[in-house]
């Protein structure tokens, strides 16, 4: 019945390059994750970084860490991607030979730090002020409270919707395709123009997404459970 | 989630359009349109809701035939703009009666939907920097060559690549505008893509002097009015009129407004004239599938 | 670069751009009041201690969290037809997607909130003699709604800029205006920094406005 409806031997066919449409998919995928995991790593960095800087009482770099969150948070990230690809070189030739992934990552990474550092922010804010007065009073300079206390606890706080930034992040990687990253995305749309098969290309990608986004969410709840700080409604159950 | 999706593909494959096209539209005094938004002179919008262009105007001339043989007095054209992702889907679950758009006819599309008469033949060809030297697709070797994501012609570019045994470096862009400015900003040395599309673009260009159209023509494909499967009544209505604007010339003029004068939204011209295959199509109207072409080379 | 902003007129703007913005709009408002409502309903039922409730809005919430937007819109669009047996217009089809699609997320950062509410309120709350639901409406959830009011902003504000993705069914919001605007007329460039200058000034006054908000609702510790 499935295969009446579906014609899954499509992706057995030869798109004309030499390999198979399900070949093509396989490493559609591969650059997904790929965008996404890299575009993961400059998000979280510079997210808790931004985040902990608009915190601080210093105001040059609380200024600057709110700049940043703003800009940064207020554009479509198509825009984005299309101002450092398209834009951007026309004023510094020199950006011209940057790589497509290396700029989506980066694209991808600033987008998505804009983000992470809100809930940095609400996180930290979220803790009550006696949390960092009983770091002074033991005597624990602010980088030790920060580092000892305040993290700590603000990423065990703000981890479900983190869980989000990184699901979306695998999601929102499809903007690769803009800028000539062959991932999953550009599979779809090339794919199924090519075959006249949308519907089965597009039935294989969302089940690639779905997985690749609920390993995310699973690995994350299994690590959720194992940092929950006692004493609060999350350690309920 | 998974069940409902099974369903709906169920439903997809065993839906009988127990009424006819015609049918529907008596009973509703409505047709929907299928139009694209951004598809050279073919089909596009001028915003506020319009959509213009070569086979919108054809459409909307074969609508008032429909019209006049079902004897409507007043009919509501609605117009629903598709991509090329979603507008097989949605003529098939019946959101869209008459697609006018940019549709290539083939084989694989043919189990699908059907085709009305060829209205129009493309020809994919290669724009360059007038000042680049390049004149066919042999001298991009070693050279970077745009083209638009979720188009044939990425396909077309494939099988020349390796046909020819040259090796290029290909850029996609997310749609024409973005392709064409690949080729503008000097990202790329080359922008493969529709004849009409290319025509389009150079024309709306800051300096169009600066771009040429150039080389052999990589492929040809048959664009035709997009219509639902297995309704032969309407597909018969549509053709005849099609038909009938073909022998009278009327075809010709429309083309000539939208491809030969200056159109909006911009008052610049296209400057294309329609090439032998198209006109051929015109004089013995038929609806062989892009597969015919290649043989024919 | 040489820049061309002549085409830019108020035509433009009231022909192409408008229309996506009062949808942008609309879709943003109904996608955020209906989405916020079925969140907070979705977050007290999957961290309920009853299996019943948990479990199900647990795999509503995973299952839309982790299929990209865009793939429900599209999916919705043409199975929506083929199970009501009628077609749907492209704006209804996207306040219903998106509305469903916002709850999920609303929900995790709404159980975030309630999470890092300390339990010794709600213990508080039972020993005055207040139930379940009374601790709830009381206790825990305006001190998570506020504690979360900028991250339910800032999704408000990524909602109002993935509006964008209803190109997949054709609608027509904000971007798509400049989009398309950008390809008929060829001026990408000039069409997308336009885009970016409107987005920042929309979205920066949401969340400006929401940081006053916040300040007023701030609970002193």
């Amino acid at each position: 019945m499935l295969n009446n409806i579906f014609q899954w031997k499509i992706f057995l066919q030869d798109t004309g390059g030499g390999e198979t449409y399900f070949h093509w998919l396989m490493t559609a995928w591969k650059w997904t994750l790929l965008v996404s995991g890299l575009g993961w790593i400059v998000a979280v960095f510079f997210g808790i970084t931004i985040g902990i800087m608009r915190t601080l009482p210093n105001r040059f770099l609380k200024t600057i860490g709110n700049l940043w969150t703003d800009l940064f948070k207020n554009v479509p990230l198509l825009v984005q991607i299309f101002i450092w690809y398209h834009v951007i070189p026309t004023l510094f030739l020199s950006l011209r030979n940057v790589s497509s992934l290396t700029l989506v990552v980066f694209g991808l990474g600033f987008f998505t730090s804009s983000r992470i550092s809100e809930l940095v922010k609400a996180g930290i804010e979220s803790l009550p002020k006696g949390q960092q007065q009983a770091g002074t009073a033991l005597g624990l300079t602010p980088f030790q409270t920060y580092r000892y206390i305040i993290i700590p606890q603000t990423l065990r706080i703000i981890f479900p919707p983190l869980t989000s930034e990184a699901m979306s992040i695998i999601k929102n990687s499809s903007v690769a395709f803009a800028v000539s990253v062959s991932e999953l995305t550009m599979f779809a749309l090339q794919a199924g123009e090519e075959t006249a098969k949308n519907i089965e290309m597009f039935f294989a990608v969302t089940v690639l997404y779905f997985i690749s986004a609920y390993a995310v969410n699973h690995i994350a709840k299994f690590v959720e459970n194992r940092m929950r700080i006692p004493g609060t409604q999350g350690s309920q159950r | 989630m998974k069940s409902l999706f099974l369903l709906g593909l169920l439903l997809i494959s065993t839906i009988i359009h127990a009424e006819t096209t015609l049918d529907k539209i008596k009973r509703t005094n409505t047709v929907v349109m299928g139009v694209r938004e951004s598809s050279g002179s073919l089909s596009y919008t001028i915003g506020n809701g319009k959509f213009v262009g070569y086979h919108v105007e054809i459409c909307q001339n074969v609508l008032a035939a429909v019209q006049k043989q079902l004897g409507i007095k007043k009919l509501d054209i609605q117009y629903v703009p598709v991509t090329s992702q979603n507008r097989i889907p949605l003529m098939q679950n019946g959101t869209i009666d008459i697609e006018c758009g940019s549709t290539t006819n083939n084989l694989a599309r043919q189990n699908d939907v059907a085709f009305a008469v060829t209205t129009f033949v493309e020809e994919v060809r290669i724009a360059v920097k007038a000042n680049s030297g390049i004149t066919s697709i042999a001298q991009l070797n070693g050279k970077t060559v745009a083209t638009t994501t979720g188009t044939t012609s990425v396909q077309t570019l494939r099988k020349h690549e390796r046909a020819q045994k040259i090796d290029f470096k290909e850029l996609f862009g997310k749609d024409h505008s973005d392709a064409f400015l690949l080729l503008e900003s000097g990202r790329a040395d080359a922008f493969v893509m529709d004849g009409a599309i290319l025509a389009g673009n150079i024309s709306r260009a800051k300096k169009p002097s600066d771009f040429k159209i150039v080389g052999e023509i990589l492929s040809t494909e048959p664009i035709a009015i997009m219509l639902r499967k297995d309704d032969p009544t309407f597909k018969k209505a549509v053709d005849d009129k099609i038909i009938a604007m073909m022998k009278s010339g009327e075809i010709a003029k429309i083309w000539d407004k939208w491809f030969m004068q200056p159109i909006p939204p911009t008052n610049t011209k296209v400057g294309m004239l329609p090439n032998e295959n198209t006109k051929a199509a015109w004089a013995n109207p038929n609806t062989k599938p892009m597969e015919d072409y290649v043989a024919k080379k | 670069m040489n820049l061309d902003f002549t085409f830019f007129n108020s035509q433009v703007v009231t022909d192409f751009i408008l229309k996506g913005l009062i949808f942008s709009i609309q879709l943003t408002l109904v996608a955020m009041i209906g989405g916020g409502f079925i969140g907070t309903i979705l977050a007290l039922m999957r961290i309920s201690s009853k299996k019943w409730l948990s479990i199900p809005a647990t795999i509503y919430i995973d299952t839309f969290r982790s299929i990209p937007l865009v793939m429900v819109i599209l999916w919705f669009y043409l199975l929506i037809p083929l199970i009501i047996k009628h077609p749907v217009g492209v704006e209804l089809s996207a306040f219903i997607t998106y509305t469903i699609f916002q709850a999920a997320f609303y929900a995790e950062i709404m159980r975030a909130g309630i999470t890092s509410v300390s339990r010794g309120q709600a213990n508080a709350g039972y020993a005055l003699g207040f139930t379940y639901s009374q601790c709830m409406r009381y206790i825990i959830l305006p001190q998570a709604f506020r504690n979360m009011i900028p991250v339910l902003m800032t999704q408000t504000v990524v909602l109002f800029q993935d509006t964008s993705l209803v190109y997949a069914i054709g609608a027509y919001d904000l971007l798509k205006g400049f989009e398309i605007a950008g390809k008929n007329y060829n001026r990408p460039v000039e069409t997308y920094l336009v885009a970016a200058i409107v987005y920042f000034v929309i979205c920066f006054s949401l969340s400006k406005g929401a940081r006053v908000v916040q300040k007023k609702l701030q609970i002193i510790r």
